[in-house]
């Protein structure tokens, strides 16, 4: 697979460490009412779609980013990649 | 003798070629493959089938070829299963014949075909069911020994394998008359095109035909287009290169036979490449594959496919026999006889099933009839036809050119799961819609079946194909070729024909097909695992459509009705050599050297390997027998004077900025936001999960600098995580990180000598005094006038220790300074054993104890855990389930008897009272011989571990039935108090 990184463009998929689920990017608040359980959804509960699934990749043996990568689970296509560290920031992470 | 050599061909009749097959030495010419050479010396015979061990010969002059399977070459560059048909004949090859026990003609596993009737389809199933005691002693033991076809030499391959990278807009994949005007199309308009050919010559099908091209020779509008391209620098024509397999996004897989060709490789040249190509558009012109027709006692040696036949006739210059039936369903059939005739050989009969069969001079063509048999033990010697008369008559021949018409090959179509779709017209399975994304078709791997359709679909897809990227080409002018239709009545097997072979590599006949029909397995999916169909190493290519074909007969369905079947990668069998390239052996894995490595290794050093690191394990001495004496002594030597051991396998992360010491906090279960500057903590860190994975210090340089370690096993993922902290979870935090486990040389100098020792190095504006620089402080400082370094004050072993780090490259510098500076304290290097015997000793956890099961406070380390902060694994870490009362806590163990060893692993259980699951009361994770103590001693885990210090208890070993008594003490063996550490 070809992963077209948004710095550096296409790179082979084996330049990468796979993850999973770009959900994992949405952690819990600690200190809410419902932690545990949060937590608990947020580290075991995945959704496992056919079709389009959005997914976390680390630029291993790159440049060392984080990647949210949009993957067609049937197909393998590939419709969007971003810096994870972006869509962190636009789903509203910042220190805690 | 080569009784079956004919004149012209595109072999060199002027360059003969020596090899043996089977030990006895043959002539052939170059430009021959193994095939064509034994067939030229009249030897049919060249295997025995699978499973019934029946006589077989070369089928097909392609990779397609299911019998001519043999072992190739001698010693560690034995080959089995390698297809004769596709082996280029070098001076002195070596080949011989396998699936034999005794000589090829008289093989005494022919017995299996006496008992065809038990060894039909599923026969495993049905034979090898009772008794249950014989699965495993008898039955498997049976079946291992007769499965497979060649054997292994069990030597080491002398010859090198590698691996490359390509690059291109169109990768052409077959240089046939389409494969050759999509590349000559593509390289005029200026596009980077690879042009791959199995073959070693480019032409294809234009090699093998008499009647290709219209107004000039096949062979010389190749040598033409050949030349045409050799002279554009953007194309690279690839012969002897197999496309094995269509990967995601473009990604091909090839196999480059670089030196397959030669007796030896030439120095410094791979034997083979695997090359992964990278393209943007992909064309397959990988031509269409002959189907044999099946009838009694079909798979005689001699009993070929008319194309192959003809191939071997017009480029190969020679033929099975001099006397050639040909059993035909179409006009194809009669192109073979034409053309043998040609070459002077007989044709007693052209046997064709259709009624309106054309006639043929030269030859008598019987319409409407039908080979009913063959004779002959070793090869065929004649064939019975049944006339449309109903009479039968024998015919005397040597060979047979089987007709049943063509399927395109579809492999690489088919392997990102595409189904191909049934055509009418051609009544053969052409690609469908499907097709791996970025890849076209064209030719007779489409269904384009004549000359003229295979070069204009050819330079045709190549210009759709360039016009997806932006490149304007046009087709160009294409040589004149035939363009005949081909009509075609679709015939799969005669019928009343029991043994009539399908699939020649797994011995499945007609008989298999209708049993299999019989008792159920009607699916195409069921079909193929119940009869092993398809099965093969050839994947079915010259029977699948045949198999199924027969299926749907039976069930009065369609052929598409009834299904297909599609290929996977790869294409062709690939060794496993030559996907692993360079990798094997020492470069299994890359190999990483400490800075110490060289020293080590003149102190003769024991290495164990650490991952991919290679670490001193012990350093012998003169006199010592045992690793045991080495390590005693670096143990002891150490806790009395000095000793250094090489850490610089440690993982060492760099990490700055404001936000530092917050983005610490978010990792570790204990707080650094408080730690002064010039101090060190030991930290620990969860999963997300709660589970503890690694632990390590982190050392405050700066106020916004930190050096955090990690274990050596795992650097690599601590790493990871703490980008994706970075990166994910915590982007607002202004912090930098970076691995510099590779950057510095770090040494560990332990023992009461050790403030000594170094005192002689550090420079001496710089205090290293316990008031001055007390236990867990640390500084950037230099040493031996000059040199930077960083000093942590940080123990493993227990003793009065510290750890010392340089740039890299002065780290053999170092260590031989350490060593002559340290001979008035007798300095004592010690490697992994001792450094582990020492933090048994001391109690500390590795490894073994970070288990992936255990939590902070099954270590002991309930404490640490801060609750005024988050960390990652900090929520689900209070999990009741983890917390549970009288859980597992990390415990010292000490035999009763101080010399018996308590095995790491066993099991801890009551005095009294039964060893069994229910009772085990916890396990030991850490066991070694302590020198300070004079006794075995462990580290394990046991439930309600803190309250029953004093408790003794059974270690069991049920795997060696051995178990010993062992008294519950803290984990602190040595110093528990820590008085060492602080002096």
């Amino acid at each position: 697979m070809l992963i077209n990184h948004p710095i550096l463009g296409p790179r082979d998929a084996a330049e990468f460490t796979y993850l999973g689920d770009a959900a994992l990017i949405d952690r819990p608040n600690w200190q809410a009412d419902d932690a545990a359980e949060a937590f608990h959804d947020y580290l075991y509960l995945r959704d496992n779609p056919a079709g389009l699934h959005r997914e976390l990749w680390f630029h291993e043996q790159g440049d060392r980013s984080w990647l949210v990568v949009t993957r067609n689970t049937l197909t393998h296509e590939i419709t969007s990649v971003e810096l994870a560290r972006d869509v962190a920031l636009a789903r509203g992470r910042g220190k805690e | 003798m080569t009784i079956n050599r004919l004149k012209g061909g595109l072999v060199d009749h002027g360059a003969p070629l020596n090899f043996t097959f089977d030990g006895k030495t043959y002539q052939g010419l170059a430009g021959d493959t193994l095939a064509s050479a034994l067939l030229a010396n009249g030897r049919r015979l060249m295997g025995r089938s699978f499973k019934y061990h029946r006589p077989r010969g070369v089928m097909t002059a392609g990779s397609e070829e299911p019998n001519a399977l043999v072992e190739l070459r001698e010693g560690g560059r034995q080959e089995p299963n390698t297809r004769a048909t596709t082996v280029e004949l070098f001076d002195g090859l070596t080949a011989n014949s396998q699936n034999r026990i005794g000589s090829l003609e008289r093989d005494l596993m022919g017995v299996n075909d006496l008992f065809a009737n038990f060894l039909s389809a599923g026969f495993y199933y049905k034979t090898f069911m009772w008794p249950r005691a014989f699965w495993e002693k008898i039955y498997e033991p049976i079946i291992r020994n007769a499965a497979g076809l060649g054997s292994v030499s069990f030597e080491d391959d002398p010859d090198l394998y590698d691996k490359g990278f390509l690059h291109c807009d169109l990768l052409v994949i077959g240089a046939g008359p389409a494969g050759l005007a999509a590349a000559l199309t593509a390289g005029r308009a200026g596009a980077r095109v690879i042009l791959a050919e199995e073959d070693f010559l480019l032409g294809g099908r234009l090699l093998a035909e008499t009647s290709g091209l219209e107004d000039q020779s096949g062979l010389g509008w190749v040598t033409q287009a050949q030349a045409e391209l050799s002279a554009m620098d953007n194309v690279r024509i690839m012969p002897r290169t197999t496309v094995a397999g269509a990967y995601d996004h473009g990604i091909y897989g090839a196999v480059e036979r670089v030196s397959d060709h030669l007796a030896v490789p030439e120095a410094g040249k791979p034997r083979q490449c695997f090359w992964r190509i990278y393209s943007k558009r992909a064309l397959v012109c990988a031509g269409a594959l002959e189907r044999p027709i099946a009838f009694e006692n079909n798979d005689r040696p001699g009993v070929m496919l008319a194309g192959a036949t003809r191939a071997y006739a017009n480029r190969w210059a020679v033929t099975p026999a001099q006397s050639v039936v040909v059993f035909a369903n179409s006009d194809d059939g009669h192109k073979t006889a034409a053309d043998l005739m040609a070459k002077g050989i007989e044709v007693p009969a052209i046997v064709d099933i259709r009624a309106d069969a054309p006639a043929l001079p030269g030859t008598e063509v019987l319409a409407g009839a039908q080979i009913i048999d063959t004779k002959g033990r070793l090869g065929v010697t004649s064939v019975t036809v049944r006339l449309a008369n109903g009479q039968t008559r024998s015919i005397a021949c040597g060979a047979v050119a089987n007709s049943g018409g063509w399927n395109p090959n579809l492999g690489l179509t088919c392997h990102q799961r595409g189904r191909p779709t049934w055509n009418d017209h051609i009544h053969a399975f052409v690609p469908g819609a499907d097709l791996p994304v970025g890849q076209l078709v064209a030719g007779a791997a489409a269904g384009q079946f004549s000359t003229h359709a295979a070069l204009t679909t050819g330079a045709e897809q190549a210009v759709a194909a360039l016009a997806d990227l932006g490149i304007t080409a046009s087709v160009g002018d294409l040589p004149k070729a035939e363009d005949a239709p081909r009509a075609m009545t679709p015939f799969w097997h005669v019928k009343g024909a029991k043994r009539a072979w399908v699939d020649f590599q797994n011995d499945v006949t007609v008989k298999d097909v209708k049993l299999s029909h019989q008792e159920g397995f009607r699916a195409v999916e069921h079909l193929k695992r119940y009869t092993t169909l398809g099965m093969a190493t050839d994947q079915g290519k010259t029977s699948n459509v045949t198999g199924l074909a027969v299926m749907a007969e039976l069930t009065g369905k369609s052929i598409p009705e009834t299904g297909t079947t599609i290929y996977r990668p790869p294409y062709v069998p690939v060794a496993m050599g030559t996907l692993a390239g360079r990798s094997v052996g020492k470069e299994f894995h890359p190999t990483r050297l400490t800075p110490s490595h060289k020293w080590a290794e003149e102190q003769g050093a024991v290495f164990v390997e650490v991952g991919n690191w290679l670490r001193a394990q012990w350093f012998p001495k003169a006199g010592e027998t045992t690793w045991r004496d080495s390590v005693d002594r670096e143990v002891t030597a150490t806790r009395q004077s000095v000793g250094v051991c090489d850490v610089t396998t440690l993982g060492k992360i760099d990490v700055q900025g404001p936000d530092a010491a917050e983005f610490l906090n978010k990792l570790y279960i204990n707080g650094f936001a408080k730690l002064a500057v010039g101090k060190v903590r030991y930290g620990v860190m969860l999963r997300e999960d709660g589970i503890a994975y690694d632990d390590g210090t982190a050392a405050r340089l700066a106020e916004d600098h930190f050096v955090v370690t990690t274990t050596t096993a795992n650097a690599v993922l601590v790493y990871r995580n703490m980008e994706f902290a970075r990166q994910c979870l915590f982007p607002g935090l202004d912090v930098q990180i970076i691995s510099t486990t590779e950057a510095w040389a770090q040494y560990a100098v332990a023992g009461p000598n050790s403030r000594k020792l170094l005192q002689k190095i550090v420079d001496p504006e710089f205090d290293i005094s316990n008031e001055a620089f007390p236990f867990m402080g640390c500084r950037e400082i230099t040493v031996c006038g000059g040199l930077r370094a960083r000093l942590f004050r940080i123990s493993f072993s227990g003793e009065l220790a510290y750890e010392i780090a340089v740039p890299t490259r002065y780290g053999d510098a170092l260590i031989r300074r350490l060593m002559a500076e340290g001979e008035e304290f007798n300095v004592t290097p010690y490697g992994t054993e001792a450094l582990g015997v020492m933090r048994i000793e001391k109690g500390h956890a590795v490894g073994n104890e970070l288990n992936g099961t255990t939590t902070a406070a099954n270590l002991g380390m309930a404490r640490m855990v801060s609750k005024k902060k988050d960390c990652i694994g900090n929520t689900l870490s209070e999990r009741d389930g983890l917390n549970r009362e009288g859980d597992y806590r990390l415990v010292g163990l000490k035999p009763k008897e101080a010399q018996k060893m308590i095995p790491a692993g066993a099991h801890m259980m009551s005095q009294t009272g039964s060893v069994d699951a229910a009772s085990d009361q916890g396990y030991v994770t850490s066991a070694c011989y302590s020198p300070s103590l004079e006794s075995y001693i462990a580290l394990g885990f046991l439930k309600d571990g803190a309250n029953r210090m004093g408790e003794t208890l059974r270690m069991v070993n049920p795997l060696e039935g051995t178990e010993l008594l062992a008294e519950v003490v803290s984990a602190h063996f040595v110093d528990p108090e820590g008085g060492r550490l602080r002096d």
